[in-house]
């Protein structure tokens, strides 16, 4: 239906993800401050059952291709354009991680129609959508409203509080149609996993995080033994990972896991946004880093200035003698 | 009785010997010629300047002998050796020319009644040099000394000329019993043992003969096989010496070829760099004190020039004949001899320049090397950012220029702006002093006490950069002659009389390599220099005395590099602290282990102590020393690290020789005394 | 093999960022721009490119200050040519940007073909599209964001590139030539060239000159207000020497009952 709120659900591997829930929420305000409907685009292959967490929304639009069963860029943007243009929704939300990264501009591209990017939030002033965009990595914010629609948004990780956004009821399905090329530039071959580590870090429920901060390699061993004494695990920035510190398993962020652990300690990690978007969740975040500026301390309850290498080894020292204090006298 | 005369079998002795005394000279000549030879396959340097300074170098240390007394233990054996060399370079030279010419009377030495005894006092002085210096060598072991069979071969060889020699006085005077009247004690007291076995009385003649015909083949011999071992050292090292580095060592040489930065390949090096291979006696002096070496790096001063050496010997054949297409003529040296670790961890303190006695200049070889390096791009990764941020923000934190002077917005008062008022004092502070957290504080205790003396200082906000030194040392060259440029530039358009610096590394490169500055107008000096100054016109006013007992470590710029020794050591008797000085100072002084941009590389694993460790728990070791007072901010960062490593924070602490100054002279100051 | 790499400039990030007197940009006096990290990535991949299978790289770079010392960089790294774009009208946009490439790559000689073009897959001030897919559209070109490794296939039709996924994964696809990858991260951290050799490459190289074609299309967002990000939550900073800190995070995790 024309003027309808559009969200894009992020299907990969058969799963919906986090973010499509957050997007879910603030689709859901968006459409109800303009009195719209709310429906979701889930695209994929056999994969119908995935709606029936998408209560939220008034509607699922759900094409089903074997084309679409892997994320590809191309083949996504086809589909959503071909219902876009048939549909002409008001606007469509979609999630930027690293599964759509590229959807949303070959869509607007297609259409001709502009794409807002990096939103952080959308609100409804008298009757024109308005976003609030991030921009420089997290160092301004900019107040954005496009020149006419539909209107592509790509909503960074963080909008709206997934539980909002999830409901477990099956909305009113619609299955659509769409026809894709044949033999596609661009062929899907495999997935390559992440070396099996011994560590699942989305199950730990408390990490010791390092980043730069950290100096060298040598120094993660001060957080293994944190880590250790609490019963968690290591895990690290993209720049630990991309040094050859820790291995790819243990990457937090975005291009990394998403973690929710009930302790996170970021030791010299600066907060950039890509690493956030992995644990901002978490339940008690303490960060520890030499600069009072580093962004982490927004998204950290607790911090202090004090440097990680000296700072880690007496909190070590003073859980253990704490823990062994509770165990009473042996 | 010239052994020569007698007929040896069909042959007169005296053709035997023409023979002999051809052929080594040939085979001498020749080597020595395919050396020099070697040597010319180095690009050319201008050594040849200042020769009368480069003479009296040369009566220095080469006949002074002045640096090898640094340990006494084989110094005084060299030098008695040495000597006896050259005693018997006359004597033996005698002998040879008398048994050439048999039949020609020629005035010899020991028929010299005041040279004769001194050639025979000789060979007993070097006969006792040899024995303690074998004693050290064989028993005593010490490290960096090569046990090689060169070393045991001259060993022997010398030995037996001084005991040939005194079998030929001793059984010259047994065949010609008569006084002549020179007073020759040992071969006198040969004379006695060996008269008193009637086989030898009576083959005298024959035995005076034989040890004379041994003595002279054994020098023929030796004049062989000098120029193959590492004994070459005698013909190259005072020539090595000669030519050897007159400019100040703070002062590196530019690349010698615009093209292609640094070296790798012998043509790259300068001959006067292939001469240190042969001027160096493997004596080890230089490892012996190298900070890294000392901490199990792979960095070693001695292995670099007997590589250098190796390659030569190896290679240089294959350019000399012209065999095979220049780029396959020669593996590089970078990678095959020498391994980039090597280069890397070199702190360039120069203690092994120091140390040297043949005056090698083991830096200059380093920083070559390290230029080809960066000219290949193969600099590690925190290296790699490191020059980045100081490419584009004149600094290696990777921090924004306009905060340089951020540490003056706690000051309560704004230092005046060198750009834009004339000032008499331009303080250039260096990047640690500026942007270095730690470091902030002691940079303000200094701005304070200039102000409380009313001196009339500025310094240049955002226009300062890095000054280049350790950029240069690190061998980009291209990024040193940039910063250079602005920085001259910047100089150029503020108004001063005279420079200073917080930064010894800073002080350096300011007075040493930057040509455009007019240090006629302008002089350069260290803080401490202006310190002392300062106290001792009465400008700066001391309030009290500091009760402290102290050690000072010498910072490696300040000190080896450029003389100043005696400042920082005046401020602190002024202050009146008990200087307790630690066993390693002044021009012997320990690195701290940052120099040469090792603060911006990574760190090797594994290492056993670390410089910076070694040196406070030297400082540590000396009796009731509280404060370990440094004048250099990366002294201060690397060596309050390294109390943290050692556990000895409680034992001892840092202190700025600014931080003293200031608690001597402000009214009021709360005192935090540590241990 | 034939690479062209689309260079752009953004904001340097270490200076602080000022507003502008009209609220809605960026303040230039305070500004400093710096070569997108992940278009150095982009030259840095074509270079590894260019030494395992040959042929030529050429950077296309849109005019900004500070793009000729990048330019001449790339140059001395071992890039064949480099062409900017000059006249550029100020405060375009990525996708205003994007449409000034196309144009003048359809129009300039020896550009196109290319078998692959390479960018960064995102800038940080892409607010209305990014250039890597745009010019995949405009072209007509198979495209694949995020790529973190190529690899040229023996008989030389296509690619192989991994791209990242979320969670540490990757996915492998396989591209038909002539494509359009935005690269994440080069194989290699991108090489250091030294100070020398850019200086060289100053004076002796060329950077090409073409003057932008006018706009075709007026941007199709509208930047209302720019502001500094209001900091809705700040953590509780922990003062005083480490041992107290330590005590003091210790409590309060006993208090959460994490230990």
């Amino acid at each position: 239906m024309a003027g309808n709120i559009w969200v894009l659900a992020e299907q990969w591997r058969g799963r919906l993800s986090e973010i499509t829930y957050e997007v879910v929420a603030l689709g859901s305000e968006v459409a109800t401050a303009l009195g719209v409907k709310l429906q979701v685009v889930l695209l994929g292959h056999k994969m119908k059952g995935l709606a029936d967490t998408l209560g939220r929304a008034d509607g699922v639009l759900y094409v089903d291709h074997p084309a679409l069963e892997e994320p590809r860029v191309e083949t996504q943007s086809a589909a959503l354009a071909q219902l876009i243009q048939a549909q002409q929704p008001r606007c469509v939300l979609i999630p930027l991680t690293n599964v759509t990264l590229g959807v949303g501009t070959l869509v607007a591209a297609q259409l001709q129609v502009p794409e807002i990017s990096f939103c952080q939030d959308l609100c409804v002033l008298e009757g024109k959508l308005q976003a609030r965009c991030v921009l420089y990595g997290g160092k301004m914010e900019v107040l954005v409203t496009a020149v006419r629609e539909p209107t592509v948004f790509g909503i960074w990780p963080g909008a709206r509080p997934a539980e909002k956004g999830r409901a477990e009821q099956m909305p009113a399905v619609e299955e659509v149609a769409v026809t894709l090329p044949e033999a596609l530039p661009v062929r899907f071959k495999r997935y390559i996993e992440p070396e099996a580590g011994d560590v699942d870090v989305t199950q730990q429920d408390v990490l010791v995080a390092v980043g730069r901060g950290i100096q060298s390699q040598d120094n993660i061993e001060l957080a293994e033994e944190l880590a250790q004494a609490l019963g968690g695990a290591v895990c690290g920035s993209r720049p630990v990972i991309d040094q050859g510190w820790l291995p790819l398993s243990r990457q937090i962020g975005k291009s990394g896991a998403i973690v929710k652990p009930k302790l996170y300690v970021a030791a010299g990690i600066s907060g950039a946004p890509e690493h956030v978007e992995g644990m901002k969740n978490a339940a008690l975040i303490v960060a520890i880093n030499t600069d009072p500026q580093a962004p982490i301390f927004n998204v950290a309850q607790y911090g202090t200035t004090a440097d990680a290498l000296d700072l880690l080894p007496l909190l070590t020292e003073g859980i253990r003698k704490a823990i062994s204090k509770k165990a009473g006298p042996s | 009785m010239i052994p020569t005369a007698v007929r040896l079998g069909p042959l007169p002795g005296w053709l035997i010997l023409w023979v002999a005394f051809v052929l080594a000279l040939a085979l001498f000549a020749r080597r020595v010629w395919f050396l020099v030879r070697l040597l010319r396959l180095g690009h050319w340097e201008n050594r040849f300047d200042r020769l009368p300074e480069r003479v009296k170098r040369v009566v220095t240390y080469v006949f002074g002998q002045l640096r090898l007394l640094d340990e006494p233990l084989v110094g005084i054996p060299h030098v008695l050796i040495f000597y006896g060399f050259l005693v018997f370079l006359v004597s033996t030279s005698g002998m040879l020319l008398q048994g050439l010419l048999p039949n020609v009377h020629l005035p010899s030495v020991e028929e010299n009644r005041y040279l004769a005894p001194v050639v025979d006092i000789f060979a007993v002085l070097v006969l006792g040099g040899l024995a303690v210096s074998s004693f050290r060598r064989f028993v005593i072991r010490p490290a960096g000394l090569q046990q090689t069979v060169d070393a045991t071969v001259v060993n022997i060889m010398i030995a037996s000329l001084m005991v040939t020699y005194l079998f030929v006085e001793a059984f010259g005077m047994i065949a010609v019993p008569h006084e002549s009247g020179i007073w020759l004690p040992a071969g006198r007291w040969v004379a006695g043992l060996a008269g008193k076995s009637e086989f030898l009385r009576a083959g005298a003649v024959s035995f005076h003969h034989l040890f004379w015909w041994m003595h002279v083949l054994t020098v023929l011999g030796f004049l062989v096989f000098l120029p193959y071992s590492k004994h070459m050292h005698l013909m190259a090292s005072p020539f090595n010496v000669f030519f050897s580095q007159l400019d100040p060592p703070g002062r590196l040489a530019p690349p010698a070829q615009a093209e292609k930065l640094g070296a790798e390949n012998i043509p790259e090096f300068s001959w006067r760099q292939l001469l240190s291979g042969f001027a160096c006696a493997e004596c080890g002096r230089c490892e012996r004190v190298c900070p890294s070496h000392l901490s199990g790096e792979p960095c070693s001063p001695r292995e670099l020039v007997h590589n250098l050496k190796e390659q030569l010997l190896r290679y240089g054949p294959a350019w000399l004949n012209q065999a095979r297409p220049a780029d396959e003529r020669e593996p590089s040296m970078i990678g095959g001899l020498t391994a980039p670790a090597a280069l890397w961890t070199c702190t360039t303190c120069m203690a092994c320049v120091e140390r040297c006695p043949v005056l090698n200049e083991h830096l200059s070889i380093v920083v070559d090397m390290r230029r080809r390096l960066v000219e290949r791009g193969e600099v590690d990764a925190r290296l790699d950012e490191a020059l980045r941020n100081l490419g584009r923000y004149g600094n290696s934190f990777g921090q924004s220029e306009r905060k340089r002077a951020a540490w003056t917005q706690t000051l309560g008062f704004k230092p005046k702006d060198a750009r834009k008022e004339p000032v008499e004092w331009l303080w250039y502070l260096g990047e640690y002093a500026c942007y270095h957290s730690g470091l902030q504080e002691i940079t303000r205790s200094l701005a304070r006490v200039l102000q409380a003396a009313q001196v009339d200082f500025g310094i240049l906000y955002e226009a300062e950069r890095n000054s280049g030194n350790d950029i240069r040392r690190v061998g980009e060259e291209g990024l040193f002659e940039l910063l250079r440029e602005k920085n001259t530039a910047t100089l150029r358009q503020a108004q001063f009389k005279n420079l200073f610096s917080t930064d010894p590394h800073v002080y350096n490169t300011l007075k040493n390599e930057y040509p455009e500055l007019d240090h006629g107008q302008h002089g350069v000096y260290h803080y401490t220099e202006l310190l002392w100054d300062l106290l001792r016109s009465g400008q700066l006013k001391l309030k009290r005395k500091l009760p402290y007992r102290v050690t000072y470590h010498d910072p490696c710029y300040l000190g080896r590099y450029n003389g100043v020794y005696e400042a920082p050591r005046a401020v602190l008797r002024m202050l009146g602290v008990e200087l307790k000085e630690m066993p390693r100072s002044r021009r012997n002084s320990f690195c701290c282990g940052g120099g040469g941009g090792r603060v911006w590389m990574e760190e090797t694993r594994g290492v056993e102590s670390r410089p910076s460790e070694n040196r406070v728990r030297e400082a540590a070791s000396a009796d009731g020393v509280q404060f370990l007072v440094v004048a250099c901010p990366k002294d201060h960062v690397m060596f309050s690290d390294a109390l943290k490593t050692t556990g000895l924070e409680g034992r001892l602490a840092i202190k700025d020789l600014a931080e003293l100054v200031e608690e001597a002279t402000t009214v009021a100051v709360e005192v935090e005394c540590t241990a | 093999m034939n690479i062209l790499v689309l260079l752009r400039m953004v904001p340097d990030v270490v200076e602080e960022l000022e507003l502008a007197a009209d609220g809605k940009s960026l303040e230039q006096e305070s500004l400093r721009m710096i070569l997108s990290e992940s278009d150095g990535h982009a030259v840095e991949e074509a270079l590894l490119l260019k030494e395992r299978h040959g042929g030529t790289v050429t950077a296309l770079a849109l005019d900004a200050p500070e793009m000729d010392d990048a330019l001449f960089t790339a140059l001395a790294k071992g890039v064949d040519r480099a062409v900017k774009i000059t006249g550029l009208e100020p405060g375009l946009t990525a996708r205003g940007a994007a449409q000034i490439l196309a144009q003048v790559m359809a129009t300039a000689a020896g550009l196109l073909p290319a078998d692959l073009i390479l960018s960064g897959t995102q800038a940080i001030d892409d607010l209305d599209g990014s250039i890597a897919p745009l010019i995949a559209h405009s072209l007509q070109r198979p495209f694949v964001a995020i790529v973190v490794q190529v690899a040229m296939a023996p008989s030389g039709g296509t690619v192989t590139v991994v791209k990242e996924c979320p969670g540490g994964v990757r996915a492998e696809f396989e591209v038909q030539l002539p494509a359009v990858l935005g690269i994440q991260a080069a194989e290699k951290p991108p090489r250091y060239v030294p100070v020398a050799k850019v200086r060289a490459a100053a004076k002796s190289r060329q950077i090409e000159c073409l003057p932008a074609p006018a706009p075709l299309e007026p941007p199709l967002v509208e930047v209302l207000q720019m502001m500094k990000p209001v900091v809705t939550g700040h953590a509780t900073m922990l003062e005083g020497p480490d041992e107290e800190i330590a005590g003091k995070i210790c409590e309060i995790l006993a208090e959460r009952g994490l230990m």
